[in-house]
């Protein structure tokens, strides 16, 4: 077995048990022997000193796109695995868009072997809601969940027609797994290219209202409190939806949410000069989207912090921008964009980012991870929170390259990632 | 020449020129004019210079009238169609472009269907570009030969009302039109139904009119816009028969304002739709001014992006 591990003097957030302060942090076998001060490490152990540092239970994103099977020169779990060990994560959900699609057990359990080889981040394969994504028969998820499959969505594509997302909803109880919806009316949307405002009409470009948005996220709620399935909501981006979930749990409908970095840290002026990079499904919004983001965040109206880590390559970002894919990376700048947008300008505190990024997430997808309880696996985050950097994409341990926050000063950078008490990442 | 009065390297549209480089360009466009009606309708103002005219949507009007601009300068030009070209083999914008370069070219004029196709491709060219029209975005060209016919007829720009009536949603012309209106001191109007404006427009500084007959009762002159027929299919508006009775220029509606109100319309028209015919060719019908005014327009954009000075008949700038 490896040797112990004592991480002495950081700060120590666990949001399982609502815990914040100096202490000192033993690992044992893997596994989570205690914390506490002045803990008497056994002989044989490591001991590192961390004064100034945050430890935490490690990040869990629950919304990445790993890419393969399908599209390997983009990303692949290996990489995608390393990048999300990088960013902090422990544990990431990798979403069924890959080709062929994750709607079946065999594809989900390629995924699981294809992370245990990788030995990285853990990964968590989501299975699609229907069959090739294409919203007409519903996947098996039964045998999908036997494989390893936390989840059902149907990502980049929304479940149109609501009685499929309501059959979904409820045979997904069976298995206690959420539904996780992309929202968006694709009627409303066809065909746009940013977020409809006065950007999208000085740059002649195709809006998508926020509307289409909250369309689904209404009935999403609604098929929800019908159902009393689990809906999840991907990437919130505007504040009418904000409204809405905020409507749907003060009734006590099970709804959950997540917002990505880029939402609550950009606004749809990044589109201007026509940059690709800042192209995304949903659209980067306006300033009053972005702070409703920000509060929702910070009242538990939105969940969690979810990537939406999204690889493309050069060519692909290289040109028109009606003709480029949507998405960014989000795995490797999530945590200083958090600690930047989020905690710098004092919305969140350092524990409730935690909670966001880590407790919550484990909770609502009902993950392993999320606590530093004894006992449990040692997955574990080690960041300095004042640590300034820049982003370099040329770095990035994904394959991909496309982000709009290159060159980017950021605060707060992780030092260590641990897996199972395991090094799967720590900074040189 | 002031140096802060110089074009920059491409034109891309009006929205970031200033006022004064707006009126630089219209001031060398108007000796330019008299050049067209020589016998030999030549100057050497770009002799030796290579220009490509790269058009990946279908344009008569624009591409001979670029062509004509060229060619009454003296450059050498060749016209790209995308239909016979390698872009029908899957070749992308940049890669298009950079092959032309190494063969040593000096100016692109670039139609895509790509808002931001323009500024997309100046970024990563060396050669000048002027936009000929990008997607929904602008037409700079067309929006400046507009300014110049406004200013021959009525004298001035500043203090007019112009109202640029129809599909403002889907309309390059509208956007340069706007943006060269409202820095030149016109009151801008825009006119159409709800469905085909688009959101937030009056942040661009106008004013929404909402029926024709208050556009017309407002203006000093209208500039009619194309309605595209697959806006009906799109479902934008009912029917072509609808829109003409709603919103089409008639002598009648026109006859109603008791002042004149001049018409202008980039083309092509579809005569009995968005305008009629004794509107379109009636007297106070700018249009056929605004082509020839193209021209010259055209021609005072190349040589000012090929690095010649405002004053040409004076020597200034070329060889």
């Amino acid at each position: 077995m490896s040797v112990p591990v004592l991480f002495r003097g950081g700060r120590v957030i666990d949001p399982s048990r609502g815990t914040d302060g100096t202490a000192d942090l033993l690992v044992v076998d893997g596994r989570i022997a205690g914390v506490g001060h002045n803990i008497t490490p056994p002989t044989d152990a490591e001991i590192h000193d961390i004064p100034g540092m945050v430890v935490g239970p490690g990040l869990i994103d629950l919304h990445v796109h790993l890419r393969e099977p399908g599209q390997e020169d983009l990303e692949t779990v290996a990489t995608g695995a390393m990048a999300a060990a990088a960013g902090g994560f422990t544990a990431v959900c990798a979403m069924p868009n890959t080709d062929p699609v994750t709607d079946n057990q065999a594809t989900v359990g390629f995924i699981v072997r294809q992370s245990m080889r990788a030995a990285k981040a853990r990964v968590y394969p989501i299975g699609a809601v229907t069959l090739g994504q294409q919203g007409e028969k519903l996947s098996e998820f039964g045998e999908m969940v036997g494989a390893g499959a936390v989840a059902v969505s149907d990502d980049g594509k929304p479940v149109a027609s609501s009685h499929m997302m309501r059959t979904a909803l409820e045979y997904a109880r069976t298995f206690n797994i959420p539904v996780a919806d992309h929202c968006e009316d694709m009627s409303l949307a066809a065909g746009g290219a940013m977020h409809e405002g006065i950007i999208s009409t000085r740059l002649g470009l195709k809006g998508i209202p926020a509307a289409a948005e909250e369309i689904m996220v209404a009935r999403d709620i609604i098929l929800a409190e019908l159902t009393g399935g689990h809906v999840h909501l991907c990437h919130m981006s505007t504040r009418g939806s904000v409204e809405l979930i905020r409507r749907g749990k003060d009734k006590g409908i099970n709804v959950t949410a997540e917002a990505t970095p880029h939402h609550f840290s950009l606004t749809h002026q990044a589109c201007e000069g026509y940059h690709t990079n800042a192209k995304m499904n949903p659209p980067l919004r306006e300033d009053a989207d972005r702070e409703a983001i920000r509060q929702a965040l910070k009242d538990g109206t939105i969940d969690v912090v979810a990537s939406d880590h999204a690889p493309h390559g050069y060519d692909a970002k290289e040109r028109e921008f009606d003709q480029a894919p949507n998405g960014i990376l989000g795995l490797e700048t999530a945590l200083g964009l958090a600690i930047t947008e989020l905690i710098v300008p004092g919305i969140l505190t350092m524990p409730q980012l935690m909670l966001r990024m880590s407790t919550t997430a484990a909770r609502i997808f009902g993950l392993p991870g999320g606590t530093l309880s004894a006992g449990a696996p040692a997955d574990l985050v080690i960041f300095d929170p004042a640590a300034v950097w820049t982003v370099e994409p040329s770095r990035f341990y994904s394959k991909s390259r496309n982000t709009p926050f290159g060159g980017r000063q950021l605060t707060g950078r992780v030092e260590w990632t641990l897996v199972g008490g395991r090094t799967v990442y720590r900074r040189s | 020449m002031a140096p802060t009065l110089a074009l920059g390297k491409d034109l891309t549209g009006l929205e970031h020129l200033s006022a004064e480089q707006i009126r630089m360009i219209l001031d060398t466009a108007v000796p330019f004019k008299e050049v067209s009606e020589r016998p030999i309708k030549k100057v050497p103002a770009l002799r030796g210079k290579t220009i490509v005219n790269l058009f990946f949507e279908a344009s008569t009007r624009t591409r001979i009238s670029f062509e004509f601009a060229e060619k009454r300068l003296s450059a050498d030009t060749v016209n790209v169609a995308t239909s016979s070209s390698s872009v029908s083999k899957g070749e992308t914008l940049v890669d298009t472009a950079r092959n032309l370069e190494a063969m040593r070219i000096d100016m692109v004029v670039i139609r895509h269907g790509s808002s931001g196709s323009a500024e997309f491709l100046g970024k990563r060219i060396r050669s000048n570009v002027i936009n000929a029209g990008d997607g929904q975005h602008e037409h700079p060209t067309q929006g400046l030969l507009d300014l110049l016919t406004l200013r021959d007829h009525f004298g001035r720009i500043k203090g007019l009302k112009i109202a640029i009536c129809g599909d403002i949603l889907h309309s390059r012309v509208a956007r340069s039109n706007i943006w060269g209106l409202v820095k030149l001191g016109a009151e801008v109007g825009v006119c159409g139904p709800a469905s085909l404006l688009p959101r937030d427009i009056t942040e661009l500084g106008v004013t929404v009119l909402p029926r024709i007959e208050d556009a017309i009762q407002w203006a000093d002159a209208l500039n009619v816009l194309r309605l595209q027929l697959e806006r009906m299919q799109a479902g934008f508006i009912p029917s072509l028969r609808e829109y003409n009775r709603v919103w089409g220029v008639s002598r009648e509606r026109l006859s109603r304002a008791g002042h004149p109100v001049m018409v202008m319309h980039p083309g092509p028209m579809n005569r009995g739709v968005e305008i009629d015919s004794d509107v379109a060719d009636g007297e106070h019908s700018l249009i056929l001014d605004q082509v020839t005014n193209g021209v010259a327009v055209r021609m005072a954009v190349l040589y000012l992006l090929a690095g010649g000075a405002p004053d040409w008949q004076q020597g200034g700038g070329h060889e």
